[in-house]
């Protein structure tokens, strides 16, 4: 995925939504280079079960470096339908294909009205270029 | 800008210019890491790290009465100091709580003679200092006492490779220093010791603030192709936490007592009298109330700061510190326990947000060098 075509949560998870089958919208969900070159040295990942709901700004999973822990905010109001299971054996992949094989879950959308809150990719730019200052 | 108001290393733009990743510890802006705190703590592991540590307090004492007035302070006995000689002491209240974990150096300049350096935590300078004057005050003994912290930088050479690199630029044999202890140098009132906050061999170079950056450029620049880096505040934690290392703020507060601290070591009470060491001599005779202890797990998730202690479902103490080992490759943290759970080998639980992770009492320190 191109991250200039994704949105974006002030808390650093991406978001791509997508038509899934019936109508449903479904949100591939990830974190940004940005947000994986400032956690650095990551040591474990714990992400959420399939059939899980979760809101908006909800916390999913965490994610842990050497230095502190982060909590992962789902950007979306909706259901886990996919989880990259992979993802915690391996997690330099986060640092090597974030927008890509370092997706993290996959959330049917329930609701449509958190996706005005996200930033597009230059106002999330702009985010991160203040947030290094 | 916050920044603006952070106390700055002489050696902050050089930092700043090499991707130091900068942030406010106790008042001052310091880089927590470059690269990677794992990359910066091997390679002090395995070649060398070069830390800016000159955020941290040094204060010089010099008069008749210097050897007797930090005797009359602090936990260890001052006045038998050698010339050279460097000391680990604690700063105690009249309750026995640590004030501060200091370094105590007896130097002798060749030009200017005799005196004494007092190494104090950053976060700590402040309030020793204004402990140091009150004493002062009251004794008034001929010392004469100055705050040299902005006046001077403090580098940390640290790893195997550290006498090698300090050896072409000092006039004596590094490797012929006996482990805590001290060189004056004939510029200003610098000096070099061997000590270190890593586990690992090591020097630290005191030196005017304005020789600081070419001592650390020509430190750090014959000596890339080692494997030498400048290595952060970050790697700076995982490594004294690996050798156990007390930190203030976290082991070690107002609260704590040397000897619950495990540092019982550097307390001696026999014919003395210095603030606390009436409760400490209470403390020794009775039973202590905890310990601290080593804690490692299996799991992957990492117990920090202020993490309950359990044995079966009694909660017993709290995680004062706790890291992802690079070295050992797994979760390791120090905390205080009642002494009957202090044992190596006593099978623990630690809470981690909410999920009790199996974790077992090691003896310390976590990582020894070979």
């Amino acid at each position: 995925m191109k991250p200039q075509e994704l949105l974006y949560a002030k808390t650093h998870e991406w978001a791509a939504v997508q038509a899934g089958p019936q109508g449903a919208k479904i949100a591939t969900v990830g974190v940004s280079a940005f947000a994986v070159e400032a956690l650095t040295d990551l040591v474990y990942m714990q992400l959420p079960r399939v059939g899980r709901k979760v809101k908006a700004g909800e916390s999913f999973g965490e994610i842990e470096s050497v230095k502190a822990v982060s909590d992962l905010y789902s950007p979306v109001d909706g259901e886990i339908v996919e989880v990259n299971t992979a993802l915690p054996n391996k997690l330099e992949t986060l640092n090597s294909d974030p927008y890509g094989a370092g997706w993290l879950v996959k959330i049917k959308l329930s609701d449509e009205t958190a996706l005005k809150n996200l930033l597009d990719y230059a106002a999330y730019q702009k985010l991160c270029t203040e947030e290094s200052h | 800008m916050v920044t603006s108001s952070l106390a700055q290393t002489p050696l902050h733009d050089w930092h700043a210019a090499h991707g130091g990743r900068m942030v406010d510890f106790a008042g001052w802006s310091m880089p927590v890491q470059y690269s990677s705190i794992v990359a910066e703590h091997t390679a002090t592991r395995t070649a060398a790290g070069l830390f800016d540590v000159s955020h941290m307090g040094r204060l010089q004492f010099t008069g008749t009465g210097v050897a007797q007035f930090l005797d009359s302070l602090v936990t260890r006995r001052i006045t038998e100091m050698e010339i050279g000689q460097v000391r680990y002491a604690l700063v105690t209240n009249e309750q026995g709580g640590i004030l501060d974990d200091v370094l105590v150096y007896r130097l002798k300049h060749p030009s200017k003679g005799e005196y004494h350096l007092m190494v104090v935590n950053a976060s700590n300078r402040e309030k020793i200092v204004d402990w140091i004057q009150h004493w002062l005050d009251e004794r008034k003994p001929d010392v004469r006492f100055t705050d040299i912290t902005h006046d001077t930088a403090m580098i940390a050479v640290q790893g195997p490779l550290a006498a090698k690199l300090i050896e072409p630029r000092v006039p004596f044999d590094p490797t012929a220093m006996k482990y805590y202890h001290a060189i004056s140098a004939e510029q200003g009132y610098g000096c070099i010791s061997r000590t270190g906050y890593t586990g690992e061999d090591g020097f630290e170079v005191i030196a005017p603030a304005n020789e600081a950056l070419k001592i650390w450029e020509s430190l750090l620049d014959s000596s890339s192709q080692l494997g030498v880096m400048a290595a952060g505040l970050g790697a700076r934690d995982t490594l004294r936490l690996e050798a156990a290392m007390p930190l203030y703020g976290h082991e070690l507060n107002e609260q704590t007592n040397p000897l619950e601290a495990g540092l019982g070591f550097a307390v001696n009470l026999e014919g003395r009298r210095f603030p606390g060491s009436a409760a400490l001599a209470t403390v020794q005779r009775e039973k202590p109330r905890r310990a601290r202890i080593g804690l490692e797990l299996t799991s992957k998730r990492v117990p920090r700061e202020h993490y309950g202690i359990y044995a079966g479902d009694q909660p017993i103490g709290e995680i004062t510190s706790g890291t992802f080992s690079p070295t050992l490759q797994k979760p390791i943290a120090m905390g205080y326990v009642p002494p009957q759970f202090a044992q190596s080998g006593t099978e623990l639980t630690v809470d981690i947000r909410g999920s009790r992770e199996p974790a077992h009492v090691v003896k310390l320190p976590f990582y020894k060098r070979p």
